[in-house]
């Protein structure tokens, strides 16, 4: 059965840049980069040394609090650098990459035969299982639980995004795959969400329930979606799954090996010819970048730009991102730029500025914070752009207090850092929202559990 | 505007961690926000951000109170003009424009310049024992003070209030954004109590008029509640020719105010039609009533008259004090106005009763909130433990 979500509060973010659907091969990057960063809460214990040789899916690292989870190589190759900051974190792993993969072999198995342990384990062996995220918290899911739903969202409503449709059009096989796996960890529904505005091979998707989405950003965001299909009360777990991982997953039971090829949208205002290429996850993209991006004062973020990271100085592909976008940077200054009425090239959901006159126009958005931050002051914004049955106000004052039963109260198990990235946007006291809520959800992790 | 660029970068380091005059950083940063808008990018969160920030935001509202603050200066030389004989003989004699808005502006600029070097000196103090930044907050409410006081405020005694409003309505809880009540109505109130004579009566409002004789000087509130029928023709309450706060008496410039801060969304649409809607409420209710001359004032020009116009567009509506729920707005809103009202109507000794309905509400706001989002809580509990009843 299917059910229709209509967002109405939101803000879609049009920017310049977005990506022709055409797709090339990236040229195979020299050197790959694991970022144990990418991982919420993970503590990495190395199961390798400066100058191993690994495989495809081989290990690098695993969690220390949960031993079994295995962060696997992207690539085959030798291990150039172990990058590490104080107190001897690390920071990044470089493997020197083959000039062709060679792939561990984890056989070729059907899920539908398989039982849930099973699946769980060739998931866990494989270096597949941190692609599974929960909610609440966001971080990586603990095999050992029992969600009761797994939510997947078919697209993202975020800025530039890429189109999941687009970049899966000849992988169908793989996501059908990958979701009989899927289906095989809970005893409840795998939900699919999709576009309800386009028509995508994702509706013939068997096996799950799909779910129509409309409206403004963030109708795309997965935690929205469970928001309004079957929200998280305390004590339950969802996990969550972005679409291409899916298909990776179904690559590892199709042809037994971990072959993370993602293709990624190169976009913004800043790329001379915004498309899509065909890459691997921790790839180097600073040849892509170096090739495609003329001006040097620019930001190269891996992700979208409300939510990604900032890979200006270290050009590697994300473990969660499909996206690349640069934009300009916005270091520079602009004199009495807060005069009403004056300047706008910049996009603001307030009137003093005029904007709102032309929804339709794509804007060439630079990183500058347009002010500097400040108390809260104004109140009303942030519900503007809040589609979930929350005040979002009010639970960052919860958690900028440490309050945890207030937090509790005003649903922070319902959202995840990027629910709040558009009440960052809109932010009038450049209040940074998306921080305050990964703390506050570090904090229930500790707290909580 | 690159030299300006150049001799702040210049001067810069001055003020940079180790420098000379590192402690007053704050006041070279406020100075720099001021005339750029800092090339501070996105370093964590979204790379992007919207356009408006604080600085924009109160300037908006500054602009909103220009015509007010133009009109008053104006409506202060008319007032004190009209009041004195015919210096000619000729019965059709106006005194000139210029004159009459010249006399005013004299008087107001002033206030305004005390109000701003009083409360921007204190903001800048705090800021530098704090170690932040200079808070936007004061550019409004240094307007705000200046237009709901009577002209011949001694101009030490605005001061005073300045200085009260700011220390102890606002930074001792924190500074901008952190404070309960109105600043500007802080330091009203302060005046009010402090300095009864001079903020109230019938000789306070017209300029001069307690030096001359013959004056009549009274508010059409104040009239009403010495039970006698005011002078004054609805147009000229709406145009605001009448005695009264130097900003408050003109509801057409209020208005066009008004209409910039919703156009802007700056101040909430929900607190003024609430409020105008208590006051309404209000209204009828003592109509119907009707036991004495404040009772039987139709409902419509209560609306008019004394500061109410003013208190509720420029007031009711600042976000830090309001109710912060868009439930909320509208609860705090109409009592606002069902209170300003009934203040009017029964309490004599003060016949305006915005600042006072204000000033409560403020504090009450809090609390309107808490049961707002209580709401919210319980919908959230409820769900919690239909699930738990079904597992």
């Amino acid at each position: 059965m299917s059910k229709d979500i209509r967002i109405k509060k939101g803000l879609d973010i049009k920017l310049k840049g977005k990506a022709e659907k055409v797709v090339s091969v990236a040229s195979r990057s020299k050197v790959f980069a694991i970022n144990p960063s990418d991982f919420q809460g993970v503590i990495p214990k190395l199961t390798i040394k400066l100058g191993d040789k690994i495989k495809a899916g081989e290990p690098i690292f695993f969690s220390k609090k949960m031993e079994n989870i295995k962060f696997a190589s992207p690539v085959s190759g030798e291990i150039i650098e172990i990058n590490r900051g104080a107190k001897r974190k690390i920071l990044d792993i470089k493997i020197a990459a083959d000039a062709t993969d060679s792939y561990k072999d984890f056989g070729i198995k059907n899920p539908t035969e398989l039982s849930s342990e099973e699946v769980k384990a060739h998931l866990l062996a494989s270096g597949c299982w941190p692609f599974i995220k929960q909610r609440p918290y966001d971080v990586i899911a603990n095999p050992t639980d029992q969600p009761k739903a797994i939510f997947i969202s078919s697209f993202s409503s975020a800025p530039l995004a890429t189109d999941d449709a687009f970049a899966l059009e000849n992988e169908q096989k793989e996501f059908q795959t990958g979701i009989d796996a899927l289906k095989k960890l809970t005893t409840g529904k795998v939900h699919l969400s999709i576009d309800g505005s386009t028509n995508s091979f994702f509706k013939d998707t068997k096996g799950v329930e799909i779910h129509n989405v409309f409206g403004k950003h963030p109708a795309g965001n997965v935690g929205v979606q469970i928001h309004f299909v079957n929200p998280i009360n305390r004590g339950e777990k969802v996990w969550v799954i972005n679409p291409q991982d899916v298909a990776i997953i179904g690559r590892l039971f199709l042809q037994g090996k971990f072959d993370s090829t993602r293709t990624i949208a190169l976009v913004g205002s800043e790329v001379k010819k915004p498309q899509y290429f065909k890459t691997i996850l921790g790839a180097d993209v600073s040849n892509l970048i170096s090739e495609n991006v003329p001006n040097a004062n620019v930001r190269v973020i891996s992700g979208n730009v409300l939510t990604g990271t900032n890979i200006s100085k270290n050009k590697f592909l994300g473990f969660y991102d499909n996206l690349i976008s640069v934009i300009p940077e916005g270091n520079h200054y602009t004199f009495l730029g807060w005069h009403p009425f004056i300047g706008n090239n910049k996009l603001s959901i307030n009137r003093a500025f005029f904007s709102w006159l032309t929804p339709n126009k794509e804007y060439n958005l630079d990183t500058n914070l347009n002010g500097e931050e400040r108390a809260f002051v104004v109140t009303g914004e942030m519900e503007k752009v809040m589609p979930m049955d929350i005040y979002p106000m009010q639970l960052l004052k919860a958690t900028m207090a440490n309050d945890i039963e207030k937090m509790e109260n005003l649903g922070i198990y319902e959202v995840a850092p990027e629910d709040f990235a558009l009440v960052e946007f809109v932010s009038t006291s450049k209040i940074e929202a998306q921080e305050i809520i990964r703390r506050g959800l570090d904090l229930m992790v500790e707290e909580v559990g | 505007m690159n030299f300006l660029r150049k001799q702040l970068d210049k001067i810069k380091p001055n003020f940079d961690k180790g420098g000379k005059f590192e402690k007053y950083a704050p006041v070279y940063f406020a100075f720099d926000t001021f005339m750029f808008v800092p090339n501070h990018t996105t370093k964590r969160g979204a790379h992007v951000r919207d356009g408006n920030d604080l600085k924009r935001l109160m300037y908006v509202v500054v602009l909103a109170l220009l015509p007010a603050l133009f009109f008053g200066m104006w409506n202060i030389g008319y007032q004190h003009y009209t009041q004195l004989p015919n210096p000619t003989d000729d019965p059709n004699f106006v005194f000139p424009f210029m004159d009459v808005f010249m006399f005013g502006a004299l008087k107001v600029i002033p206030m305004v310049i005390i109000s701003y070097v009083v409360g921007l000196g204190i903001e800048f103090i705090f800021a530098i024992i704090r170690g932040h930044e200079v808070n936007e907050g004061y550019l409004v409410t240094g307007m705000l003070i200046p237009l709901i006081m009577p002209i011949d405020l001694p101009l030490w005694m605005l001061a005073l209030s300045v200085i009260f409003s700011v220390i102890i309505g606002k930074e001792v809880f924190g500074g901008t954004g952190m404070n309960i009540m109105n600043p500007a109505l802080i330091a009203r109130a302060f005046a009010f109590f402090s300095y009864a004579p001079f903020m109230s009566g019938d000789k306070v409002w017209v300029a001069d008029a307690s030096t001359i004789d013959g004056v009549s000087g009274e508010t059409i509130l104040g009239t009403l509640a010495s039970n006698n029928t005011p002078s004054y023709s609805v147009m000229e309450m709406f145009m605001g020719y009448i005695p009264g706060s130097i900003g408050e008496t003109s509801v057409l410039m209020i208005l066009i105010g008004a209409a910039l801060l919703l156009y802007t969304g700056v101040a909430s649409w929900r607190v003024m039609a609430s409020g105008v809607l208590g006051a309404v409420v209000m209204g009828l209710l003592f109509n119907a009533w009707g036991a004495n001359a404040l009772m039987n004032f139709p409902w419509w020009q209560h609306l008019l008259v004394g500061g109410f116009a003013f208190g509720i567009v420029f007031m009711a509506t600042d976000p830090v004090t309001a109710a912060q729920t868009n439930v909320g707005k509208w609860i705090y809103g109409f009592f606002i106005g069902f209170f300003a009202i009934m203040i009017r109507v029964f309490n004599g000794a003060y016949p305006e009763g915005i600042m006072m309905a204000i000033l409560l509400m403020n504090v009450f706001a809090p609390t309107i909130d808490h049961y707002v989002v209580e709401s919210n809580i319980k919908r959230r509990n409820k769900r919690l433990e239909k699930n738990l009843k079904a597992a």
